[in-house]
């Protein structure tokens, strides 16, 4: 790899990046630096994930780390805690200049990270759970075959959870905890260990709004404890909530860092994309006509046997995309696997596509109706990731007259024609329809998916969480998939889990809660702070009032 | 390197290392590894009758690595092959000394009995997991063992077993598959052949039409896998069952159907070995191992039917040539089983070769940067 | 009536005792993470060895430790295709059952001129039955305990790695490793270490389980000694849940539908149903049962999936 101009750019960064003096708080103590990352570039085959930054973090401060998805943020984050190490720079904690060789070394130096997709064993307990790696035995016998001492277990995550107000019972088993609950149990796993510094990805990714406010505090409270806390996110709201300092990186470079309470949204917003962001996607108001899905008290039952989706009412109607908001979990997968028949729906409810009954149909049955899915993991349920670009393209349809003929032969000239249309239409990178699905980027992938069900020219399109892990262009293009399906008279039914791409996409937002619609909007009508509420649970009231605007 | 290419160069590799450290073991236990590999290429290649041999042993295993394949491609570990070829004798067998038609007609009857049977009691393994969800390596090492009792129980059947002996009759022979059966033994024949020897060579093994059926059988595969909208469904059920139901395809029906067909392949293995060498089938002790030397045949064929056609015929002349080394030079002919374990091994570990080939090219860069 | 049913029981702790070792190994070896698929060939290698070190020592317990060191060997080969080489699991398993009766067959040949069965070992010379004569003989009790020492073994050995996976550190990290090997690493927990331990401990007892069979239930090694018992093993597993309890308790299960089997083939006992047919039982009972936990699995979350660090 190309070893260029380091130090020049080390010498421009620390003119930009004006050194933090600390946080702007009377304790002078605070000031003590305990992680400097210099110089920092790691290097994955020919991918620069990280591009010579450097990060400065002081005692009790929150200091924020933005970028967008693939900016590199979860990989600095990494090399601070040990997983990876850097190609190129060199990591001081307190101080002391440090290798972290593995996350034993961190985490011996008090590092802690709690990760997006949270690292705890579902059927142990939270005690278990907490102590393993450093686990207290009996009669302190330091030897693989000793037995465990997990009275004392029990007991230290009870003085631990209690020192920093984080309530939990020790002998639950993960399986059996909310999200929000194994957050906690995470961040008392870091602190059980001793950690004075917490890395937290992503944290907020998966929480209710209450449970973000929960959350925020917890933050505060540690690092009024003297904890320095490093926040890897995207959310710019919760930076301004929790964040003393925020360093932005976009496309593994570093960018600047920026004093929290001294700058707005817009401005973290153009540092993180690198051009002004225009926050709402053009479209014109929507011609809403004859009601195309209708859902009449439906009942679904999630993988335990309960009653995930508990009489649920809802219509969408041609020429509109209807937004269904709510907090994951609350039903909204059991919801869509019902409605395409991958789910059975209990006894009373009905599913109506265009006047006709689709209940408890077959997938197959379901898509005749025309309807079409953008499947929440286009990865699991979208695309056969081994099959190339154009076997992906005939997933529905590969027993068509036009691909196939009667004894069942596939006609591979007209599949290839077929998707080397969509492949130009759409334009999928590589333009080859022999690429396999595997080796496009998600943003292909996705388009792949979106090409391939739009072009079913489908009365209702089921879009699950259609930008997630996407980069902003190809949300963008989602987007404006979507409005072009509306503008053309479609159903658009988009279930998704970003409140900014309800209120900036939808028509009419549906707010989910524990199975059942609170409260339906015109999405010019109503802000995040209403829909925030709703979607936790609150503001009671409500009901599934309007079904119709 | 196209990554086919890559592929073939990496099984001939393995197949390379597997010979090498087969050559080795020979060699630390007191034998000349260069003398048994003569042996073993002589013990193919210096007779007519010896390719014919080598043929008649590599029938079966094509078929049953076609099986396994066949599965693989749609996401199934069939280890049942071995219970299903049973099946397929047995029925075979069974249908083969009770009927007697037409040969014409016998032979197609016989044979489409066994590879049914054979075909239902693999798809058995399919319904329970599309019912049950109980993994089919497990349902089908359980299928194994009933299919060996219930021959076993066949066998001894009154009317069925050859008195005073451990086997059923033979099969009645309008439905022997094996070439100019009659005819060589004839007076004709002996005198024909007499005057060319190299054909009487050939024929004087129990040369059957069997191999030209496996062949048929692999072209048929490949066109189902490749060409078909039933095999467009299996393969995408077999990459991702998920995405596969998502786009409406049938998950449970194409489990059933995998499992079907692949039984029934493996069951006209066994029904070709009846038919065409054994004539009979025999209590068995423990299961003959055609099953597994058939997952092996996969692998190193890279499941596609082809690849299953030419490294069937490998492992059968290896196993036939094998043997040979036991009588010239009393070396074990089970280095043939370890040759093999070496090459599945290093077929389980592409990244080792990988991890090699990376580290010559960062030697190779060092060496250019050095130069510089 | 009374001794046949101690007779049953009796045959049925011999007969499951090769299972139980090496099904508990297996636990050992898929809590870790790793399929061990390969059983079998460990099982064979084990019995061969122990057969032939039994027959030039004289000393079983030389021979079973040396059975059980054969077949770590082989578990050795598994372990680096499955753990630092990220190998599918099932194929180098297989590759280990084509291996392990290769290489005890060649060995074979070679320690005993070229024949395929080792030479028996005397009757002393054979794994001890301590409890020999403390029941008279032919008692109820004496037909159900007076068993050999390996039985018992099995049982004690239940008990230890009953206690090792759920009551000491390196049973709950061995546990975390085959629930969620991110999370083990992320704690500082070495993956590979744990993965390693386990499935060498899976070859030793294999070995151990192969060797019982050839010093207690018979006197020598064949071909067809193992002959599957392997794959039952691996059954037993899955059939107990993964759980060194369960697994032994369904091995007894095979076992005594083998001991019943045994029972009935006997001509005095005047049964009349063919033998064949009663062999199948143990097998048919399996799918029924396990068709009887649909969707239920108690797998390891990590089991079969290689973990590679970057």
């Amino acid at each position: 790899m190309k070893e260029k101009e380091n130090k020049d750019q080390h010498q421009n960064q620390n003119k930009n990046s004006s050194p933090n003096p600390g946080p702007n708080q009377n304790s002078t103590q605070k000031s003590q630096v305990t992680v400097e990352m210099k110089n920092i570039t790691k290097v994955f085959g020919n991918f620069v994930a990280n591009d010579n930054i450097s990060i400065t973090v002081h005692k009790g401060e929150v200091h924020a780390l933005l970028g967008e998805n693939g900016a590199g943020k979860s990989t600095l984050m990494n090399l601070l805690y040990g997983i990876y190490q850097p190609t190129h720079g060199e990591i001081f904690i307190n101080g002391q200049r440090v290798d972290l060789d593995n996350p034993s070394v961190a985490i011996g130096l008090g590092i802690g990270m709690v990760h997006q997709h949270f690292m705890l064993v579902p059927i142990f307990t939270v005690a278990e759970n907490i102590v393993l790696g450093q686990e207290p035995l009996l009669h302190n016998l330091n030897m693989s075959l000793a037995p465990l001492d997990m009275k004392k277990a029990i007991e230290s995550v009870e003085d631990i959870s209690k020192k920093f107000g984080l309530t939990i019972n020790p002998l639950t088993k993960i399986q059996d905890l909310t999200v929000g609950q194994q957050q906690r149990v995470e961040i008392l796993k870091m602190l059980y260990r001793g950690a004075e510094i917490l890395i937290l990805d992503e944290p907020t990714a998966v929480l209710t709004p209450q449970e973000i406010t929960e959350l925020a505090k917890i933050i505060k409270n540690l690092s009024a404890q003297g904890k320095s806390i490093i926040i890897i996110t995207h959310k710019l709201k919760e930076i301004k909530e929790m964040a003393d300092y925020c360093t932005v990186i976009r496309r593994g470079k570093y960018i600047d860092t920026l004093h929290v309470p001294s700058c707005t949204e817009q401005d973290l917003a153009q540092k993180m994309v690198g051009r002004d962001v225009i926050l709402k996607v053009p479209k014109k108001d929507a011609t809403s006509g004859r009601p195309i899905l209708k859902i009449e008290n439906l009942k679904v039952k999630d993988n335990r046997g309960l009653l995930a989706v508990n009489g649920f009412n809802l219509e969408v109607c041609s020429g509109e995309i209807l937004g269904l908001i709510g907090v994951d979990g609350n039903g909204q997968s059991e919801l869509v696997e019902a409605i395409t028949g991958l789910r059975k729906v209990e006894s009373g409810g009905q599913v109506y596509i265009n006047g006709a009954p689709i209940t408890n149909k077959t997938p197959r049955e379901v898509f005749l109706h025309k309807i079409a899915t953008i499947p929440e993991d286009r990865q699991k349920h979208g695309l056969v990731l081994d099959f190339s670009i154009e076997e992906n393209m005939i997933l529905q349809t590969h027993g068509d007259p036009s691909f196939s003929s009667k004894i069942g032969m596939l006609n591979h000239k007209s599949i290839t024609d077929f998707a080397n249309k969509l492949i130009s239409k759409f334009d999928i990178r590589p333009a080859n329809h022999l690429a396999l699905a595997r080796n496009l980027s998600g943003g292909n992938q996705q388009k792949i998916i979106i090409a391939r069900e739009i072009t079913h020219n489908p009365d209702l399109l089921i879009a699950v969480q259609p930008t997630r892990g996407l980069d902003v262009g190809a949300i963008e293009y989602v987007h404006r998939s979507l409005i072009e399906q509306r503008d053309n008279g479609k159903a658009v039914f988009l279930v998704s889990l970003e409140l900014d791409e309800v209120l900036n996409v939808a028509d009419r937002i549906a707010v989910i809660y524990h199975g059942q619609i609170v409260a339906i909007f015109k999405a010019d009508q109503t802000d995040e702070n209403q829909i925030g509420v709703l979607m936790g649970g609150g503001g009671s009231g409500g009901g599934a009032s309007g079904g119709k605007r | 390197m196209s990554s086919k290419l890559k592929n073939i160069f990496f099984v001939l590799v393995s197949i390379l290392i597997g010979f090498v450290i087969a050559g080795v073991i020979l060699k630390l236990g007191g034998f000349d590894p260069f003398e048994a590999y003569k042996i073993m290429f002589l013990g193919i290649f210096s007779k007519l009758s010896y390719v014919s041999y080598t043929i008649i042993k590599s029938t079966p295993i094509i078929l049953t690595g076609l099986s396994v394949a066949f599965a693989f491609k749609t996401g199934l570990f069939n280890i049942g092959a071995e219970g299903q070829f049973i099946i397929g004798a047995t029925a075979t067998a069974y249908a083969g000394y009770f009927l007697n038609l037409p040969s014409y007609i016998q032979i197609p009857t016989i044979l489409l009995i066994g590879v049914v049977a054979a075909g239902l009691w693999g798809g058995v393994a399919g319904f329970l997991k599309s019912r049950f969800g109980i993994h089919e390596v497990i349902s089908t090492i359980m299928l194994n063992w009933i299919a060996l009792y219930l021959q076993n129980y066949i066998v001894m059947l009154p009317g069925f077993r050859k008195p005073e002996s451990e086997a059923s009759f033979d099969i009645n022979a309008s439905g022997s598959i094996t070439i100019l059966e009659n005819w060589k033994y004839s007076d004709a024949g002996v005198a024909f052949l007499d005057l060319h020897p190299l054909i009487g060579d050939f024929l004087r093994p129990p040369f059957n039409a069997g191999i030209f059926i496996a062949f048929l059988a692999a072209l048929i595969i490949y066109y189902i896998l490749n060409k078909t909208t039933m095999g467009y469904q299996l393969r995408a059920v077999g990459f991702n069952k998920h995405a596969a139901e998502y786009g409406g395809i049938n998950v449970r029906k194409n489990m059933i159907t995998a499992m079907f067909i692949s039984g029934g392949l493996a069951g006209l293995a066994g029904s070709l070995h009846v038919m065409g060498v054994s004539k009979n089938i025999a209590i068995l002790a423990a299961t003959e191992g055609y099953g597994f030397d058939g997952i092996a045949v996969a692998l190193i064929g890279g499941n596609s039917p082809l690849g299953c056609v030419l490294s069937g015929f490998l492992f059968g002349g290896l196993k036939y040539s094998g043997a040979k080394i036991q009588s010239a030079m009393e070396a074990p002919s089970e280095i043939i089983s370890i040759m093999i374990g070496i090459i599945v091994f290093f077929m389980a570990i592409p990244k080792l070769f990988k991890i090699l080939s990376e580290l010559k090219l960062k030697k190779l860069s060092k060496l250019s940067k050095l130069q510089k | 009536m009374f001794s046949d049913i101690a007779l049953i029981l009796g045959t049925t702790l011999m007969y499951s005792t090769p299972l139980i070792f090496t099904a508990l190994g297996g636990v050992i070896s898929e809590k870790s993470g790793v399929v061990n698929i390969g059983l079998e060939g460990m099982m064979t290698i084990g019995a061969f060895i122990g057969a032939t070190v039994g027959y030039f020592t004289g000393n079983p317990w030389i021979a079973l430790l040396a059975a059980g060191s054969a077949a770590m060997v082989l578990a050795l080969f598994h372990a680096i295709a499955s753990i630092h080489f990220a190998a599918d699991q099932v194929i180098s398993g297989m590759a280990i059952n084509f291996l392990g009766p290769g290489i005890s067959i060649f060995l074979c040949r070679i320690f005993f001129d070229g024949t395929t069965m080792s030479l028996s070992i005397p009757l002393d010379q054979k794994i001890p039955r301590p409890l020999n004569g403390f029941f008279a003989q032919n008692s109820f009790f004496d037909l159900i305990f007076n068993q050999y020492a390996t039985v018992y073994l099995a049982f004690v050995l239940m008990a230890i790695i009953w206690f090792v996976l759920y009551k000491t550190r390196l049973g709950l990290r061995m546990q975390a490793v085959g629930e969620h090997p991110k999370a083990a690493d992320s704690l500082g927990i070495s993956v590979y270490k744990i993965r390693y331990i386990a499935v060498l401990c899976s070859g030793f007892l294999a070995g151990i389980g192969g060797a019982s069979m050839a010093l207690s239930v018979v006197s020598n090694f064949r071909p067809t000694l193992i002959s599957g018992q392997g794959f039952i093993a691996l059954a037993a597993i899955i059939f107990g849940k993964w759980k060194p309890q369960g697994a032994t308790l369904a091995c007894l299960l095979f076992g005594g539908a083998q001991a019943f089997v045994i029972f009935l083939g006997n001509p005095q006992v005047g049964v009349n149903i063919s033998s064949q047919l009663l062999a199948m039982i143990p097998y048919i009972l399996t799918i029924l049962i396990l068709m009887g936990f649909v969707g239920r699995t108690n797998a390891p979350a990590a089991v079969g999936v290689p973990f590679e660090k970057h």
